[in-house]
């Protein structure tokens, strides 16, 4: 932890404290920028209730003390709204830079060539993966379809399609800050770069039904020596001779 | 006895007036709402002109005249009772009348026809569309229909003529909402 | 609905008055009286805010306990759960929020502080509250048809909500769905009534300028609900369709699109926080300004900012669905429009506290509600920034923390605001005083519980847990302990919240049976409502003795004046201190 820079530390506060792990590439970006509106607003908060309360606390009223007349009108009074206000509007243009980045980096600027890539599709009430298998491409006869288990490899970058069968659901890994909504009739691409190994939660997070709640799954990310012994062991077994044929089943 | 508060015009005008305006605006959202998806779905279906070929264009046109009249004869009425003429109001609200029902017997007879031959609210969602927006669009119609025959009913009495002003504005409003309809349902294949 | 003007000048014999209409219990039933539908408005949300509090309290015991029998509900299914949650966000937002503040307060305020003896249309106004009351009666008949309550959220995203094989609540789902629309028509109604009022029956002498904040923020808010709520009343119709008859308008396999109504839902639902935010606001600045003896901080800029904010509101909603699949570069656009909110939104914070400074503030229960609603709007407000920056966005969306986002706006408004406006305008409404000590007890056995509830909630939304999910326990990442504590300690917050609204009952009660007797103007306040009998008498004020008005409502502490108030009827004097 030392090498990092301190905006880099910042964003992997929540990490060191024990509330979230930082377990993708984009993660501690999406972190930095939650610190940066926290403190951005977090002093105006402040500001704003600490004179609110020392009002509230100095202009009780007292016998024979008669409140004053104003406005609003008043120039030396009024500055203390407009300028406040205008510095809100410049810390928003501020806010909006850094989320400007964070967004493009996440949903817009898909790296290209990616390692991998996999489909993702949510039906009530269970996620099924279609990975590559061992020729790397998708719907070959290879793949390896899972049920609620997510396997990849650490520090591979990794496109998505994302699809629903049924109703939405939202794929979302809080440990990678990915979420994207499913959408029947729709494929939507996405990324993610894993950075840590072990296994963690997929929530669905769509309201999606009566199992909504019970629609969780694992991810698997596992170091490359695992995920190839991983991927040998589940190879399906009449798969080698046929690869290169789609597989039929998948919109 | 009736409150004070609805005898005063703070605004200059009258308090029905604004309430017919304001009841008008809430509608436009309405109908605004719906044909605003109709639009984004029909640009994102090219493949829907095909299914907005079987509607009949003439009939539709046919129609659009009907309501333009009736329109028009909404405007006379209201200059009749300008004139503070009840009997003739109301003469000139019942050929409106009488347009809103060949309106809506044309509407039925078409619609008959298009049931019959197999495009129906479920056939695809542009038929869906098409009976969804002409059928609010009918409703409305209706209560129009109604609403002026109470207030002819009045009217030739003599009484109550300002509201003849005030069911005419709705109506105007009927009919420019079919002048929308008319050509995304009918013209644009 | 239209009637013709009457000659003003021959005023009606006061007993005209008394005797009309229908008699006994029939009288409350079919009264045109903006006070009675008021009351019946009121009655109706407070009944209904108990119905929300009890699902909230069934489905916390299920959070903090999982599986656990909940005492007076029993054991909690997936399906129930989610069945109480879709009907809690539904009830409070519309059979509380709305009814309260904007239709009850609304009805009640608008023609007294404008000077008016009734509304513009007053059978209107009576339908409007059957419409409501029929809404009220299909929703909570569609909590116990065959199958449970609709239980797709209160957003009702298709094509869950448009297909029962999909959301297995066949029944349920459609009359939630007729109960919503007829409940929209009825605001409708309302919404007209209450414009039209403000424009056309103001007391002779009152601008635009002189009219309370609070009826310019109903009436605003009014306006914004006919705006917005026109296209998910459409979209309400392609709903039904799709549930009834089987169209596709949501459906993608007949070329329908699921996100199309995401679009016409939240283009009235972001509006609708505004909708019921107005009002609330409204209040406390009437409250704030009474109780500091204090003159608006910038009155104009008031109603400019709210117009303001009212315009904004209406293109931001798509940051509800950042991460729905809709175009990322639209997430841009809306990124923007939402943090320019902020901008009038911290002008309209900025001014209430400004009133402050120099008043001479009496800390009564009123005036401690309409304080905490500044000081807890404040972190709802803040925290909706964090949920505007897209970016940030990706990992908050439907989180606890969005959860606790809107609760700490919510709550404030929903409750906070209508603890505020009932104890500050008892008086006026009942004719008797309210007990000062148990108002203190309840206010701060409310607000400390609030803060206590939600408070965990953030932190658990920033930990990864997600909404609308009965048990946690199949997530290890939230199963462990201390996030269980957290549960626990909010709903254990909630239990003690619950029991304190007893206090407010006894009180209202004690205060409404013995209570002391309340003068015309206990609050030495100056808007018209105080210058009549508490509590008024039908037709508010002698036919023939209508108030005029000269003056702002807010000339508190005028200097030269003996009184720190000078109600808005009052002539000036001849040679005494001008306007
Ligand atoms: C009345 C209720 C209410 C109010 C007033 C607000 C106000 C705001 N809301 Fe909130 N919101 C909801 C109710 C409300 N919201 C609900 C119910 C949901 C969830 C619906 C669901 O999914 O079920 C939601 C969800 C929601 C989301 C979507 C989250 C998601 O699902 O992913 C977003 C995103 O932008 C958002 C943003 C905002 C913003 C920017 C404001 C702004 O108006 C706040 C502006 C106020 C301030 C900013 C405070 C004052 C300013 C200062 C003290 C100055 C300092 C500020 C800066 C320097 C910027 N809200
Ligand atoms: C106005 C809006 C409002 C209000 C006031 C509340 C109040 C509360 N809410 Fe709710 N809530 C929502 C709107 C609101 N909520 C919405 C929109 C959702 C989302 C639904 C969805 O996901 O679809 C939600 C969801 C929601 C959840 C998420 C469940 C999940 O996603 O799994 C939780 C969890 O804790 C929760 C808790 C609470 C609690 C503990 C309260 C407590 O504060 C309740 C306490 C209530 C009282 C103490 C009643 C007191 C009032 C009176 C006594 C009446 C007085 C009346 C007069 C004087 C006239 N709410
Ligand atoms: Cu799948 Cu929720
Ligand atoms: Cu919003």
């Amino acid at each position: 932890m030392n090498d990092m820079s301190f905006l880099e530390r910042v964003g992997h506060y929540f990490d060191e404290i024990g509330l979230i792990r930082i377990g993708s590439t984009y993660a501690a970006d999406i972190d930095f920028l939650i610190i940066l509106v926290l403190v951005v607003v977090g002093v105006w908060f402040l500001l704003a209730e600490y004179i609110f309360i020392h009002f509230i606390l100095k202009y009780r009223a007292k016998p024979g003390r008669k409140a004053d007349y104003i406005t609003g009108k008043e120039k030396h009074l009024k500055r203390w709204i407009t300028i406040p206000h205008l510095m809100v509007l410049a810390f928003d243009v501020l806010i909006v830079v850094v989320s400007f980045q964070v967004w493009h980096k996440i949903k817009m600027d898909l790296p290209e060539n990616p390692d991998a890539v996999l489909r993702i599709t949510g039906q009530q009430w269970a996620w099924t993966f279609q990975h590559p298998g061992v020729d790397g491409e998708l719907d070959t006869a290879d793949d390896i379809f899972t049920v609620d288990e997510l396997h990849v490899e650490n520090e591979k970058t990794y496109h998505f399609k994302l699809e629903a069968t049924d109703v939405l659901h939202s794929f979302s890994v809080p440990v990678w800050r990915l979420k994207q909504d499913a959408i029947p009739g729709r494929s939507i691409t996405g990324w993610f770069q894993p950075t840590i190994t072990g296994e963690f939660d997929v929530q669905c997070a769509e309201i999606c039904g009566f199992g909504h709640g019970v629609m969780a799954a694992r991810v698997m990310v596992e170091d490359a020596e695992t995920h190839a012994s991983w991927v040998a062991a589940n190879t399906p077994v009449a798969a080698a001779p046929a690869a290169g044929q789609a597989t039929p089943g998948t919109q | 006895m009736r409150p004070i508060a609805t005898t005063r015009a703070a605004t200059g005008i009258a308090t029905g007036k604004l309430a017919v305006w304001w009841v008008l605006a809430s509608e436009v959202v309405i109908f605004g709402g719906l044909l605003a998806s109709y639009v984004m779905h029909r640009l994102g279906h090219p493949e829907w002109a095909d299914a907005a070929i079987h509607t009949d264009v003439r009939i539709g046109a046919f129609n659009t005249f009907v309501l333009l009249s009736s329109s028009l004869t909404a405007v006379l009425a209201h200059q009749a009772a300008e004139r503070g003429d009840g009997k003739k109001a109301a003469r000139y609200l019942y050929w409106t009348i009488f347009g809103a029902v060949t309106f809506l017997g044309v509407k039925t007879f078409e619609w008959y026809t298009e049931i019959t031959h197999g495009y129906t609210i479920t056939s695809n969602t542009f038929w869906s569309f098409y009976y969804s927006a002409a059928g609010l669009h009918a409703l409305h119609v209706i209560a129009g229909a109604v609403i002026m025959a109470i207030v002819a009913r009045d009217a030739a009495r003599n009484r109550q003529l300002h509201r003849v002003e005030l069911i005419g504005i709705y109506w105007h409003f009927v009919d420019i909402v079919w002048i929308f309809l008319f050509p995304l349902l009918y013209i644009a294949k | 609905m239209v009637e013709p003007a009457v000659d003003l000048t021959h005023g009606h014999p006061h007993e005209d008055h008394a005797h009309h209409g229908p008699q006994g219990i029939m009288k409350y039933l079919w009264s045109t009286d903006h006070k009675v539908i008021a009351m019946q408005y009121m009655f109706t949300g407070m009944f209904m805010a108990l119905i929300g509090g009890f699902m909230a309290y069934v489905f916390r015991m299920q959070l903090a306990f999982p599986g656990m029998n909940v005492p007076g509900f029993g054991m909690v299914s997936p399906g129930e759960y989610n069945a109480l949650v879709t009907n809690h966000g539904t009830i409070m937002i519309f059979w509380v929020a709305m009814p309260v503040l904007l239709a009850a307060f609304g009805n009640y305020l608008i023609p007294l502080m404008v000077g008016a003896d009734d509304m513009v249309f007053p059978k209107v106004n009576r339908l409007s509250y059957q419409i409501f009351f029929l809404s009220t009666v299909v929703i909570l008949a569609s909590l116990v048809v065959e199958g449970g309550g609709f239980a797709g959220a209160w957003t009702a995203y298709p094509p869950l909500s448009a297909d029962e094989t999909y959301n297995l609540t066949p029944l349920g789902s459609t009359l939630w769905l007729v109960g919503v629309g007829l409940e929209f028509v009825a605001f409708l109604l309302g919404g007209i009534n209450f414009i039209t009022t403000l424009m056309n029956s103001r007391a002779p002498g009152m601008r635009a300028f002189d009219v309370p904040i609070v009826v310019w923020m109903i009436v605003v808010a009014s306006i914004l609900f006919m705006l917005s709520v026109g296209p998910l009343l459409a979209g309400a119709i392609m709903l039904l369709f799709d549930q009834t008859i089987g169209t596709g308008f949501f459906n993608p396999a007949t070329g329908g699109d699921p996100i199309l109504w995401q679009h016409l839902f939240w283009f009235f639902g972001h509006p609708e926080v505004y909708v019921v935010l107005l009002p609330a606001m409204g209040v406390v600045i009437e409250i704030i300004t009474t109780f500091a003896r204090k003159k608006v901080f910038a009155y104009r800029t008031v109603i400019f900012t709210v117009v303001a904010i009212g315009v904004l509101s209406f293109f931001v909603w798509a940051h509800h669905q950042f991460i729905a699949g809709i175009d990322p570069r639209m997430a841009n656009i809306f990124t923007i429009t939402t943090l320019l909110i902020s901008v009038p939104m911290a002008e309209l914070c900025f001014v209430y506290i400004a009133t402050l400074y120099r008043g001479s503030i009496t800390l009564s229960t009123p005036m401690l509600w309409a304080l905490a609603f500044v000081a807890e709007f404040l972190i709802g407000g803040v925290t909706g920034i964090f949920l505007g920056a897209a970016g940030a966005d990706v990992y908050f969306h439907d989180t606890y923390f969005v959860l606790a986002h809107f609760h700490y706006t919510f709550f404030p408004i929903a409750i906070i605001g209508t603890f505020a406006a009932f104890t500050y305008w008892f008086p006026k409404m009942f004719g008797k005083m309210m007990d000062e000590r148990l108002g203190k007890w309840h206010f701060w056995l409310t607000i400390i519980p609030f803060n206590m509830i939600f408070i965990p909630l953030f932190v658990l939304g920033m930990g990864g847990q997600h909404r609308r999910i009965y048990n946690y326990e199949h997530f290890p990442e939230l199963a462990i302990p201390w996030f269980q504590d957290m549960r626990q300690l909010a709903t254990y917050s909630l239990l003690i919240m619950l029991g304190a609204q007893f206090i407010f009952f006894y009180n209202c009660f004690k205060s409404w049976r013995s209570g002391a007797r309340a003068s015309r103007n206990p609050w030495k306040a100056n808007s018209l409502e105080w210058t009549t009998e508490s509590p008024p008498p039908h037709g508010n004020w002698h036919p023939d003795d209508m108030p005029v008005v000269y003056r702002g409502p807010y000339e508190y502490s005028v200097p030269d004046r003996e009184d720190d108030y000078w109600p808005q009827n009052e002539p000036a004097l001849k040679g005494g201190p001008g306007e």
